[in-house]
Parts: structure tokens; C-alpha cells; sequence
């Protein structure tokens, strides 16, 4: 009898491997997402993983909507633009002068009316203007250079200097500081009877910017899955010679991604401005390490590989950031080179024909 | 002979620093279906990714239905009525079958009924139409790519190589769906290298050798003519049959 029980047990256990490891091959994003909130709560209590996994998830969402337009532009094209990082400071600057200067009375009224007014004022403009730049940048700077890499990466980093002087020039050289509007400062803390997190406090701001991050990417995700323009961008990233041999023109499919890639940007800057409060022309340079990072181990071209990409990154931040602060700045390069070696073509690749 | 729906005159093209095509001269007669023969490496590809743009056109002229279209952007190439089957296939494997056919339909939602007639030819494209398209066998994948290029009525369907690697009783198939786009007098350039296959369909036939039209004539001549047959292609039809 015993003798059937142990067949039994190693069957079970054989077949939960198997599982397990499908799993794991065929779900790469989803088992390293597990992984990675899992492992944290092994080393801290509950109530800071609460805290620590919302404050990742807003970072790691509003850094997907900074690399969203980035991932498709390569994956579309094969251009890269490192001056996208230019079009997250320009949104950083065009928001906060609505949320700061244009309506400041509006957002520190206290009124959800008022404040939802400022914000969508202060996100509609900063995508306007980055949308509009980047109208411009890829007529006049990226057009020229389709198909080379090495003069991609060298215009494109000009005309990022070029918009981060333009910055220097209409807003000033110093940091400009970026309060939150007054309904989304402080924090939601839940009561302490809540069993396990009772008493968990997580800032409003970044609880807000889960939303929205999660918002964008349902959007997002329904104009890709579910409209012609969506089944146009996915059929570009896999051959942009069959796209023009159906009689669709590339070019200008790639002009519209582009407007809405830096728009996106757009939208992240002013975001993230507020999330930092503070804001300067550089700032979008510097977050582009992460940005780069997210669209590589996500899967270059590939908007739900960047959308868990991001997430993995702000993620490890701040596990990383609380648990071994020494390590902070090296954990999102120490993340994408483990995903790298594991998966070199990254999370979840793009066929590209 | 009825009147060319698309003429090249000298056509001369580049791939890279190589000169591939050197002066071809091709009439495609319309509502006929069309052979285009060649050893490997003669430049058959070339002269149809040439037509659609894809290839560029250094010297020569290229018209279709009297308008000059060479140089041309290859979407206003395929606009005016040319669907191109490349010697890959060409299929989007992340997309679905549907979602591949809705692209190919350019001008707007699918006509259930053509739709229903492309079901009848290739039944497979509707037992999977929800399935992505990377998942289809060799042979359904070239069905899904001749559906897609004829899921609008089209003035002339250019087609490379439809049965290479493909099992016999799929190339039956195949010719099954030829048979009846020509009884549709649909205007096919096909290019191929089954002679059995061209044989059985053609019409008009045109053998290409070192980037040049070198025999143009009725396939029926060609068929019949074994010297023939050798001295252009190195081989005879009749071994095939």
C-alpha cells in the first residue's frame, strides 16, 4: 500500500514540475512578477511590503508610459531615439506650468472638482506639446536618418540637447519645484483593524498614479488588441514590407507613433514631475537608463513585455532600496542583465520577419 | 492576344552593389494566367519585387494599365490593384488569421460573401480564422497568404513560388484555387519552379535567365517542345510530369 502512496506522491510531484516549469517557459513575464513580490515578504512584515509593492507599481507604471512610445518606435522602425527622454522633460516642464503657475489656485483648492481639472488640464497640455515636438523631431531629425543606427543615435541625442537648451531658455536654469495638488498630498492609511495590513499607508499620489498607469495601459491595450490601427502597429513590428505591400503607408503609421509615443513621454514627465516634486531639464536624461532598461528585458517592440518590464523595475527599486540601500543603484542594470542571460531576446519577443 | 495589363520595357534593377536585372521585357496579357520560368538565381523575384516597388527600378519602365507606376511607393503600387504573394508568404504569425484578412481587405470591413467564397477554396483559413497565424501548417499559411492577396477583387495577383516545400496533396489544392480564379479571369503572374505545377495552369510563359526575358510564347508550345524545354531551363517537363 505505502508502496502505491509513494508512486502516487512522486507522480503528483512529477506532474507539478512539469507544470511549473510550462509555466515558467511559456509565462516568463508572470513568473517573474510572482517571484519577484514573493521573495520580498520573506524579508520584511507585511504592512512595509504593502507600502513598498504600490510605491513600485507607481513607479514601474509611469515608467511604462515613458517607454510605451519608445519600445513601438524601435519595434516599428528600428529607430532609436535616445532623445525621448528630452520629450519626458519637456512634459515635466509643460505640466508643471499648469499645475504650478497656469492653475495653482485650482489644485490647492482642495476641491475634487477643481483638482481633476488641473490635472487633466496639466496632462492634456504636457502631451500636446511633447506630441507636437515630436511631430517635428521625427520630420525633421528622424526622417532623414531611417535605417543607421549610428546617425540615429547621434541626432537624436542632439536634438535632445537641443530641446533640453530650449527648456533652459523658456523655464531657467534652476530646478522648479512641483507640489502635489493639495487632494494628493498626504496619505490613505487603512484602519488598524484591517487584519494582517491594518495601518498600511500608502501616499495618495502614488496610489493615483497606479491608476492612471493602469488606465493608460488598458487603453493602450485596446487600441493595440482591438482597432485596425492596433493590428497595423503589430503587423509593422513584425514586417514593414508586407504592411506597404497591402497598400498602407509605413511611413505614416510610423509619424502617428511616434506623435503618440512622445505624448506618452509626455504624460510620464508631468507624472513623474509630481511624483518627485521637484523637476529639472535633465531629468529626463537620467531616467532614461531605466527607460532603456525596461524596453530591453521587456522585448524590444513589444508593448506587454514593456508594460511588465517596467513593473519588474520599479519593483526592485524599491525592494532593493529598503532592504540593501547600497545596492539601489545597481539593481535595475543587475535585473535586465539576469533577465538577459535567461531570456537574451527578453520578456516577450517580437517576431521580426 | 488580349491587350497587356502591365508591361515592363528594359527594366533594369539593383540589390545592393549586384546588377540582378539587365533590361527584362515582360507583357502580362489580361484575364490570363501567366508563368514566369527560370533557373534559381535568374532574377524572377527581383522582376516581381521590382513591379511592387520593393525592389528599386534603376532604368526601364514599368506600366500597368497604360499609367507608368515604376518608382512608384509601393502602397500606391498596391492601391491601384496589384496583391503581391512573396516567396515567404509574407504572413503577420503574431496576428490572427481574421486579423491578417482584415488588414488585406485595404478598403474597408470584409465582404461576408467573397469571404464565404475563400472559405469554400481554402477551408482550413476558417476552422482556424481565431488562431494566430504562426500556428498554421506550411500549407495553410500559403493559402492564408493567397487569401489575403484576393480577398478584394484585384487587377493582377502576383505570386512567388506558391509550392515550394509543400506537400503534394496541398499543391493540389492550390491548383484548385488557381483553376478557379482562372475561370474567374482573375490576371495571375506566377512565378515557379514545380514545372508540373506551371504546366497544369498557364497559359502565357515566360523563362528569364541571367536577369533577362530570354523564350515568351503560349505554355501549350512550351509543354510539347522538349529541345525547348532543355535548352532554357536545363531540363525537361516532361521528366516531371
Amino acid at each position: 500500500m505505502s508502496a502505491q502512496y509513494e508512486m502516487l506522491d512522486r507522480e503528483v510531484a512529477q506532474g507539478f514540475r512539469q507544470r511549473f516549469s510550462q509555466f515558467r517557459e511559456h509565462r516568463p513575464h508572470l513568473f517573474l512578477l510572482a517571484l519577484m513580490v514573493i521573495v520580498p515578504l520573506f524579508f520584511m512584515d507585511l504592512v512595509t511590503w504593502v507600502t513598498l509593492t504600490v510605491s513600485g507599481l507607481a513607479m514601474g507604471l509611469m515608467l511604462f508610459i515613458m517607454a510605451s512610445g519608445m519600445t513601438l518606435t524601435f519595434g516599428l522602425m528600428s529607430v532609436l531615439n535616445l532623445g525621448h527622454g528630452a520629450f519626458i522633460s519637456l512634459g515635466a516642464f509643460s505640466g508643471a506650468t499648469v499645475i504650478v503657475f497656469w492653475m495653482g489656485d485650482l489644485a490647492g483648492s482642495g476641491s475634487l472638482g477643481a483638482t481633476m481639472l488641473a490635472l487633466l488640464a496639466a496632462f492634456v497640455f504636457a502631451m500636446a506639446v511633447a506630441g507636437s515636438l515630436g511631430l517635428l523631431f521625427e520630420r525633421f531629425v528622424i526622417r532623414p536618418v531611417y535605417g543607421d543606427h549610428l546617425k540615429q543615435i547621434l541626432v537624436t541625442v542632439g536634438g535632445a540637447i537641443i530641446i533640453m537648451e530650449l527648456i533652459h531658455v523658456i523655464w531657467g536654469p534652476n530646478e522648479i519645484p512641483v507640489p502635489r495638488p493639495n487632494l494628493l498630498r498626504g496619505a490613505v492609511i487603512l484602519d488598524d483593524a484591517v487584519p494582517l495590513i491594518g495601518g498600511v499607508a500608502v501616499e495618495t499620489y502614488r496610489l493615483a498614479a497606479v491608476l492612471l498607469g493602469l488606465l493608460v495601459y488598458a487603453v493602450m491595450s485596446w487600441v493595440i488588441d482591438r482597432t485596425k490601427a492596433g493590428i497595423l502597429i503589430r503587423a509593422g513590428v513584425e514586417s514593414t514590407e508586407m504592411v506597404e505591400v497591402m497598400g498602407y503607408r509605413i511611413k505614416l503609421l510610423f509619424l502617428g507613433v511616434f506623435i503618440a509615443g512622445s505624448a506618452l513621454a509626455g504624460l510620464g514627465g508631468a507624472m513623474w514631475s509630481m511624483y518627485q516634486e521637484i523637476i529639472t531639464a535633465h531629468m529626463g536624461e537620467t531616467l532614461m537608463i531605466s527607460v532603456i532598461v525596461v524596453i530591453i528585458l521587456g522585448g524590444l517592440g513589444s508593448i506587454k513585455g514593456c508594460f511588465y518590464g517596467a513593473i519588474l523595475v520599479g519593483l526592485i527599486n524599491l525592494y532593493v532600496g529598503y532592504l540593501a540601500p547600497v545596492f539601489a543603484a545597481i539593481a535595475t542594470v543587475g535585473l535586465m542583465v539576469a533577465i538577459l542571460m535567461w531570456r537574451p531576446q527578453g520578456l516577450i519577443p517580437v517576431i521580426k520577419v | 492576344m488580349s491587350e497587356p495589363i502591365l508591361t515592363l520595357s528594359g527594366v533594369h534593377a539593383d540589390i545592393d552593389q549586384y546588377h540582378i536585372l539587365h533590361g527584362v521585357d515582360l507583357q502580362v496579357p489580361r484575364g490570363e494566367l501567366t508563368v514566369l520560368l527560370g533557373r534559381n538565381g535568374a532574377g524572377k523575384s527581383t522582376t516581381m519585387r521590382t513591379i511592387m516597388g520593393l525592389t528599386r527600378l534603376r532604368r526601364g519602365e514599368v506600366r500597368f494599365n497604360g499609367e507608368s507606376i515604376g518608382g512608384l511607393p509601393t502602397p500606391e503600387i498596391a492601391r491601384r490593384g496589384i496583391a503581391f504573394v512573396p516567396e515567404n508568404m509574407g504572413i503577420f504569425a503574431l496576428l490572427s488569421v481574421r486579423e491578417n484578412m482584415e488588414l488585406a481587405a485595404n478598403s474597408g470591413p470584409i465582404d461576408e460573401s467573397r469571404l464565404e467564397w475563400i472559405f469554400r477554396l481554402f477551408p482550413p483559413l476558417k476552422r482556424f480564422w481565431n488562431r494566430s497565424a504562426g500556428n498554421l501548417s506550411g500549407g495553410q499559411k500559403q493559402m492564408l497568404a493567397i487569401a489575403r492577396a484576393i480577398i478584394e477583387p484585384r487587377e493582377l495577383l502576383l505570386v512567388d513560388e506558391p509550392t515550394k516545400g509543400l506537400a503534394p496533396a496541398i499543391i493540389s489544392d492550390l491548383v484548385g484555387a488557381f483553376e478557379e480564379l482562372k475561370a474567374q479571369q482573375a490576371t495571375i503572374l506566377l512565378v515557379e519552379q514545380n514545372f508540373n505545377f506551371s504546366r497544369r495552369l498557364g497559359k502565357s510563359v515566360a523563362v528569364m535567365d541571367d536577369g533577362r526575358i530570354v523564350y515568351t510564347g503560349q505554355m501549350a508550345d512550351l509543354a510539347e517542345d522538349d529541345d525547348l524545354q532543355k535548352e532554357l531551363l536545363g531540363l525537361s517537363l516532361g521528366a516531371h510530369a
